[in-house]
């Protein structure tokens, strides 16, 4: 499984972390002697616990040339160890009732099973096994790279927008590995080896580099006693691995990518926008983009909406996002969906004078509105407990303390109109973007 | 009328049935641990009822339900619901119209208001209708050649032919750019009522609040009118193949066969036998021999659906062009194995244990319960369901196994289609 990133009429929320005005989560965490971290949640509303182990890397941690290393290792540690062969694992999961599965981004690589309360001590000892004892056959890779191979083909290769979603971030990260598909190149996936996948495993799975979040009908003590008697027993090694990743010049470039494909029969237009993320940006700008992709993007309140949509009628959709969980450099992310007989050349003029009139345009009614929606987003979280593991999993995993995640909201809170416009004018520049055409092709 | 989520041994949560003072019935949760409130229903009828030439104007009513409803243009409701981060739904499939509702707890009334407003009063405007109009079009052909989108398409289209059940629920470009605001308007009047609504309310709310809020809601519908009836039909074209050409490297595969209603006493055997084929877990059958054995496809499974007027089974995988046919065969052995020699006593027993265990994992967050719960008012099974569901299926017997695989798989055959460029067929 991946996360992956979103298609024109799909309008992904960047996640919204937070506490809740109404008393949120009480979180506790700690950290074991070996190094590895933990983080507790409680939910007692129902005898169910959700269990998982983040790792601090992600597809951005692929050495160069073995693209979709970090995603074909995620498969492959469902292979078995010396303790327990190939299957047990998912066997047992199912015999007690459980849910499990995993997934890859660019940030981090994360495994997870849901289980009633009494079985968390089992899911932990084979968890805890598999983060250093993962014994891979010969006889396994094979088949699971051909997998792999087809699960490309069912995402990317069998769907032209995709593909174009996979050209225009290999056009805006210029350096960066964000740049690069998590889960790889096709012709490089091809050639992944079982000593590529130990390799890498080696060098990242270690409790160090870990992340224990437990949340639902627990307690912080008895997590804890069950952590050191499980995670504790692994070795450490002595410091958390080294992620290198390199940073993208300053743009001076707006690059245009077209994908035409006979299967195209519906247009789409995208504009990617390189950004600060929460973790490199200075000041407040993420929150600032945060409720600029909100205001400008959200739904059909919002201001590319009202004027390409509801005023012009030159587009029947039209939004925006951001991705701001990310340890570096970011994607926001303006689409719009033409009328019928509107080209893609016409919308996207439209596009840029609507975004041009954002700063004088901004209104306190909306500002307020986006903050509202926001908030509530972080209230509505708290009624699922493997939607709070996963804010508190993917936040530390990108170097992010619980205490911006309970910061999170206040901040939303704060932000003013002047630092919309100001980021709306500082990163909302064609020299940092890359517009994107689908279309279909003559034949 | 008071019944048990039983799930394991702790913390039952409650399900009530409440019946306002004008009448109207609603499974009820209270919990008060997160100041929210999740409402799910459901009305009787759906996209089997779109006008034969005109299929989509079940799902474009329900676009169009919060497009514009009393005193609010489309743009004055959308505000309303924004700015008090309300999240108002509708949806339509076969058999039913539904929605949902999720609202902080400070902005129930409001919450509960604007739906009223969406069901009882929408205003089908003239610019609304064309918007969502242009957008379903575009949506349409967004995913004109997506070779999953393609091969469910025709599966219906073979399997319910001249059935209403073989019509696209979304309909065509062609026939949603027919629909007329008189359709809309006449499905309105003859599926939004108050004879055939089901309802599920979870969250911060007390009995006696919501019986206000329900009347004022739902109270304000008119009485159901009989519906067209929809003819009992079973799945068609058994035993046949259909390809539909696409230029794509990897082939989307579909296939069924018959199928037992979520209604009918032997659902739960057939339900335990389809885990143990093609069930969600990583364990499953077709996982297992299509996926870990020989890496022929990433996805893999197998599911039955219950309709109001037929019921089936049927199954998904994609795998690249030049291994359609070995996939397919790895298929049908499988079938073939599990009808004719059973699953092992310790499959069985294993595949019961999860599904009695996994229960639980679908009522951990308000959503989901009254979502869950709704469905099971429609299918009719009682407020007791949900606690006697997990003795159901821990009584299957290898006995009930086998009369459910001969009764769903009989002699093997499927209907199966395949769309993309399969070679060596």
């Amino acid at each position: 499984m991946m996360d992956t990133a979103s298609k024109p009429f799909l309008r992904t929320d960047a996640a919204s972390f937070g506490r809740t005005e109404g008393g949120g989560p009480n979180v506790s965490s700690f950290t074991l002697d070996n190094g590895l971290d933990v983080v507790v949640i409680p939910d007692h509303r129902v005898p169910v616990v959700t269990h998982m182990i983040w790792y601090r890397n992600g597809s951005a941690d692929d050495p160069i040339g073995q693209s979709g290393i970090a995603h074909f290792l995620e498969h492959l540690m469902f292979k078995g160890t010396e303790k327990h062969p190939a299957g047990e694992f998912s066997k047992v999961v199912s015999a007690l009732g459980g849910q499990e599965n995993a997934f890859t981004s660019f940030d981090y690589t994360a495994y997870f099973q849901r289980v009633a309360r009494e079985h968390l001590r089992t899911m932990m000892e084979f968890e805890a096994d598999r983060m250093t004892k993962l014994l891979l056959e010969e006889a396994v890779v094979g088949p699971e790279r051909d997998v792999v191979l087809e699960e490309r083909r069912m995402r990317v290769e069998t769907d032209p927008s995709s593909q174009l979603s996979e050209a225009m971030a290999a056009a805006l990260f210029v350096h960066h590995p964000y740049g690069i598909p998590i889960i790889g190149w096709m012709h490089e996936i091809e050639t992944l080896s079982r000593e590529n996948a130990l390799d890498y495993y080696r060098r990242f799975y270690t409790p160090e580099n870990a992340i224990l979040v437990v949340a639902g009908d627990v307690t912080p003590d008895e997590v804890l006693r069950l952590a050191k008697d499980t995670y504790g027993r692994i070795e450490p090694r002595g410091e958390r691995p080294v992620r290198f990743r390199p940073r993208d010049p300053d743009p001076v470039a707006a690059r245009h990518i077209t994908v035409s494909d006979p299967k195209v029969e519906q247009p789409t237009l995208q504009r990617l926008y390189l950004v600060p993320s929460c973790r490199t940006a200075k000041e407040r700008d993420c929150y600032a983009l945060e409720l600029l992709a909100e205001v400008i993007g959200g739904g059909p309140t919002s201001y590319l909406y009202r004027k390409l949509v509801l005023e012009r009628g030159i587009a029947v959709n039209a939004g925006a996002w951001y991705m701001s969980s990310s340890m570096d450099e970011t994607r926001f992310c303006v689409y719009a969906v033409p009328s019928e007989g509107v080209t893609l050349q016409a919308l996207e003029e439209a596009v840029d004078e609507v975004l041009k009139t954002v700063p004088e345009a901004l209104d306190s009614d909306s500002i307020e509105r986006a903050k509202t929606r926001l908030v509530a987003e972080t209230i509505y979280s708290t009624d699922s407990q493997s939607a709070l593991a996963r804010i508190y999993g993917s936040a530390l995993a990108i170097g992010e303390t619980i205490e911006d995640v309970h910061r999170w909201p206040g901040e939303i809170e704060a932000v003013v109109k002047d630092d919309l416009a100001s980021a709306a004018e500082r990163y909302l520049v064609l020299r940092r973007s890359v517009t994107g055409y689908l279309q279909k092709s003559a034949s | 009328m008071t019944a048990s989520v039983e799930i394991r041994a702790a913390s039952p949560t409650s399900v009530k049935t409440l019946v306002s003072p004008g009448g109207i019935e609603a499974w009820h949760v209270e919990s008060d641990v997160v100041p929210l409130i999740a409402v799910a229903f459901t009305f009787e009828g759906g996209s089997a009822h779109d006008p034969e030439d005109r299929p989509g104007v079940a799902q474009m009513l329900a676009r169009l339900l919060d497009e514009g409803a009393g005193q609010y243009n489309s743009d004055a409701f959308q505000e309303r619901l924004a700015g008090r981060a309300i999240e108002l739904s509708f949806n339509a499939g076969n058999d039913a119209i539904g929605g949902s509702l999720k609202t902080l707890v400070k902005h129930a009334d409001e919450a509960f208001e604007l739906m009223r407003l969406a069901l009882a009063e929408p205003r089908f405007d003239q610019d609304a209708i064309e918007r969502v109009r242009a957008q379903t079009i575009a949506g349409l052909r967004y995913q004109q050649n997506d070779p999953g989108v393609m091969a469910t398409r025709r599966f219906f289209e073979e399997g319910f032919a001249g059935h209403p059940y073989g019509r696209p629920t979304s309909g065509t470009p062609e026939s949603v750019a027919m629909i007329t605001r008189d359709d809309l308007v006449a499905m309105h009047r003859t599926m939004i009522t108050r004879g055939r609504i089901k309802i599920a309310v979870v969250g911060a709310i007390s009995a006696d609040r919501l019986s206000g809020l329900l009347d004022k809601v739902f109270g304000s519908l008119p009485e159901a009118q009989p519906l067209p009836f929809i003819e009992p039909t079973s799945l068609k074209q058994i035993g046949s193949r259909f390809v539909v050409d696409l230029d794509v490297p990897q082939s989307v595969i579909r296939f069924g066969t018959q199928g037992i209603a979520w209604r009918e006493p032997d659902f739960i055997p057939a339900y335990v036998l389809n885990h143990i084929l093609g069930g969600g877990a990583f364990t499953s059958r077709l996982f297992q021999e299509v996926r870990e054995k020989r890496g022929l496809a990433y996805s893999v499974g197998t599911s039955l659906v219950s309709y109001r007027s037929a019921a089936m089974t049927w199954g998904y995988t994609a795998t690249k062009n030049e291994r359609v046919a070995e996939c397919l065969d790895v298929i049908s052995q499988e079938i073939s194995r599990l009808t004719t020699d059973g699953p092992s006593d310790e499959e069985l027993q294993k595949a019961k244990d999860y599904l009695i265990g996994s229960y639980a994992l679908g009522f951990d967050t308000s959503t989901k319960i009254a979502h869950t719960m709704v469905q099971i008012a429609f299918e009719g099974l009682g407020i007791d369901y949900i606690g006697r569901r997990n003795a159901l299926v821990g009584a299957v017997t290898q006995a009930d196994i086998s009369k459910a695989a001969e009764r769903l798989f009989g002699d093997g055959r499927m209907l199966t289609v395949i769309a993309g460029r399969p070679t060596g067929l």
